[in-house]
């Protein structure tokens, strides 16, 4: 169990690091000086030289990549130009909701496609399997913002059960800014349940035309007892890795749904850095993100590695 | 999976024989609806008596795995039973037709009264529990009983079907196991409620033929020792010359003869068992003291569709017996000598 573990870690070592490198040559090969382009048309030549000494940009692409990997070592994600603050600690402070909105969506992206995707298996061909597959087009489809929109306007605008937009304000309590995660994390959840549904269904009826399932039943076991304990674990194989996958879309997912919402979330730090032109943020949160990519991917694998006794890395 | 009753059937009274366990009675199993029914089970009629083997012996096609399926209640849709019944006799003397029996009921009668063993010991065991887990979840289902008897009673079952370190192999999981050793924990799964009857489905087929020889005799000596009945579906008369008290040849969803083991293998009466027999690889026979090899006798022609059978006799088009008559309607079994029947109006021809 440890062997394993070591490797999977060298290993997402050796893919961080390429992040890293390819997330300064993007940074570096955009069109125009960085500097200028923060600073806008009217900046005097003098105000972007300064600005390139403060970025370090007059240095050599060598020392100026040795100067950053140097820094993240350190734990250093760099400094915002706008925020006035280290970029770990701008993501830090907007990490919750971001955090919370995945997890929720995910939860309820599972607690929908998973029953639905299994009961449409066992009874295929059923009108409920047709409604199911009907409805999980139509929500693969549908953009997740306007979803929320949509959500918005009926739970929030017309009914009033919800506020509409924000994080409850400075202070709010952690039930008053759960509360404001419910639509977005609705719109979110709903939206990803139709890929984890439709894996669900054909992954089920792969292992229900299996002899291990027949045998179960030949033993005097229930029906449910069959399909929950001894297909539906076997069928979990291939559905983790699009639970893992629908997990790392979510992070990025969010991104468009805290806009809508007005949550103050990674997502909209995000938006609001790529507007400003707010390089160091915009490779900071690339780095955290692509982070996630590789660490969900390694819970993954070791999740294999307790369901399936026949995996071995 | 719950059959419908045949309205002929289901007005008689549910009695068997004394020391006749199960008795199939003119069942009928078939695939889809319509004109295009297939008819895998036509009017399967046999009994199986009390601590005997049955063989059921047939080509691909034959309906004898589908009769299997039956007797369990395994028949899923679009198959169905449309007719005929499975009369069992179970612990308590009390006779029942499994064919009308509600899938709760027949939860009961799954695994204590009779068990099953399929033809790949690879993938009829679930790849992600161990085979003590398996073995052990049997019993848990069909009994009371504590977490440290059940560890007793699985490494038992495991020493009877001759696992050697039975103790630490309990913890394996089936990929961890050769072929043959996993055959022997599906039998030692099979076994843990001391079934009355096992039915194996070609349990030898996905072997190799040393490990092959190795699952009958074991077989064999635990249905003796335990007493139970045996149904053992096969295409390979040598396994059934092996195992057999009894043998039900099946052709085309249809018994054609079942008779005694030797009496089938001496003075086979349906000219298909004649034909199978002579297609049956034997050194004695087929390898002349000079070493001349004498050519195989295949039996031409293949096996008629079960969705398009002919009118009269389904062995016909490949009989060499045939005649016009049996061309125009299907015959009847008849009594060739006590306790051997046939299905063929030309046996006195040959």
């Amino acid at each position: 169990m440890l062997k394993p573990l070591i490797r999977r870690l060298i290993e997402m070592t050796v893919v961080m690091a390429l992040v890293v490198t390819i997330v300064f040559v993007i940074v570096r090969i955009a069109p125009g000086d960085p500097a200028a382009m923060m600073l806008g048309p009217d900046a005097t030549p003098q105000d972007v030289a300064d600005l390139r000494v403060r970025l370090g940009l007059d240095q050599s692409l060598a020392v100026q990549y040795l100067r950053y990997v140097g820094g993240l070592l350190s734990g250093d994600l760099g400094q915002s130009i706008f925020l006035g603050q280290p970029v770990g600690a701008a993501l830090l402070a907007r990490a919750e909701p971001t955090f919370f909105l995945t997890l929720f969506s995910l939860l309820i992206a599972c607690t929908i496609a998973l029953p639905v995707g299994i009961l449409s298996a066992y009874w295929r061909g059923s009108l409920f399997d047709q409604a199911t597959t009907t409805l999980a087009m139509f929500a693969a489809s549908v953009p997740s913002f306007w979803l929320g929109l949509v959500l918005m306007q009926v739970f929030a605008v017309k009914l009033g059960w919800f506020d509409p937009s924000g994080y409850g304000g400075p202070g709010a309590g952690l039930g008053t800014r759960l509360h404001h995660l419910v639509l977005p994390a609705v719109a979110l959840g709903i939206v990803s349940s139709a890929l984890i549904a439709r894996f669900t269904r054909a992954s089920m009826l792969d292992v229900l035309g299996d002899d291990f399932v027949r045998t179960a039943r030949a033993k005097g076991m229930s029906e449910w007892q069959v399909v929950l304990g001894h297909a539906f674990k076997n069928a979990l194989i291939p559905i983790l890795t699009v639970i893992g996958l629908t997990a790392a879309l979510l992070v990025s997912g969010a991104i468009v749904t805290e806009t809508v919402f007005g949550l103050p979330g990674v997502g909209s730090l995000i938006v609001s850095a790529v507007l400003r032109r707010d390089y160091p943020v915009i490779q900071g949160a690339l780095l955290v993100i692509a982070g996630l990519y590789v660490i969900i991917n390694f819970v993954i694998d070791m999740l294999y590695l307790a369901v399936d006794p026949r995996v071995r890395y | 999976m719950t059959p419908a009753a045949a309205p002929s059937a289901s007005s008689q009274p549910d009695v068997l024989p004394e020391g006749i366990l199960l008795r199939v009675d003119g069942l009928k199993t078939h695939f889809g609806t319509g004109n295009r029914t297939a008819k895998a089970v036509d009017g399967v009629t046999f009994s199986l008596p009390r601590g005997r083997t049955v063989a059921v012996v047939g080509e691909s096609g034959s309906g004898k795995s589908v009769t299997s399926l039956s007797i369990m209640g395994l028949i899923a849709p679009p198959g169905r039973i449309a007719g005929g019944r499975i009369l069992h006799r179970d612990r308590e003397g009390r006779v029942r037709d499994l064919a009308r029996l509600t899938n709760a009921d027949f939860r009961h009668i799954r695994g204590p009264e009779i068990a099953m063993i399929f033809q790949e010991p690879m993938t009829s065991l679930n790849p992600l529990m161990t085979v003590g887990e398996q073995i052990g979840e049997m019993i848990a289902l069909h009994e009371r009983i504590s977490r440290g008897d059940l560890r007793r009673r699985v490494v038992e079952l495991l020493k009877k079907v001759e696992i050697p370190a039975a103790e630490s192999r309990a913890d394996d999981y089936p990929h961890q196991m050769s072929g043959g050793m996993r055959q022997r924990a599906m039998i030692a799964m099979a076994l843990a409620c001391t079934p009355q009857l096992l039915i194996a489905d070609e349990p030898t087929t996905a072997l190799d033929v040393t490990i092959q020889a190795q699952i009958l005799e074991l077989m064999r000596r635990l249905q003796a020792d335990m007493g139970m009945s045996m149904l053992f579906i096969t295409h390979n008369l040598g396994v059934v010359a092996e195992i057999a008290h009894e043998v039900v040849v099946m052709y085309a969803g249809r018994v054609v003869e079942q008779a005694p083991a030797e009496t089938l293998f001496g003075r086979p009466s349906h000219p298909y068992t004649r034909a199978l027999l002579a297609s049956t690889p034997d050194p004695d026979r087929d390898i002349a003291a000079d070493g001349s090899r004498r050519p195989l006798a295949a039996i031409p022609g293949f096996v008629p569709s079960i969705t398009n059978l002919p009118p009269g006799c389904a062995f016909a088009p490949r009989c060499p017996l045939a005649a016009q008559a049996c061309r125009e309607s299907p015959p009847e079994l008849t009594t060739v000598a006590p306790g051997h029947v046939a299905r063929c109006i030309r046996m006195e021809a040959a």
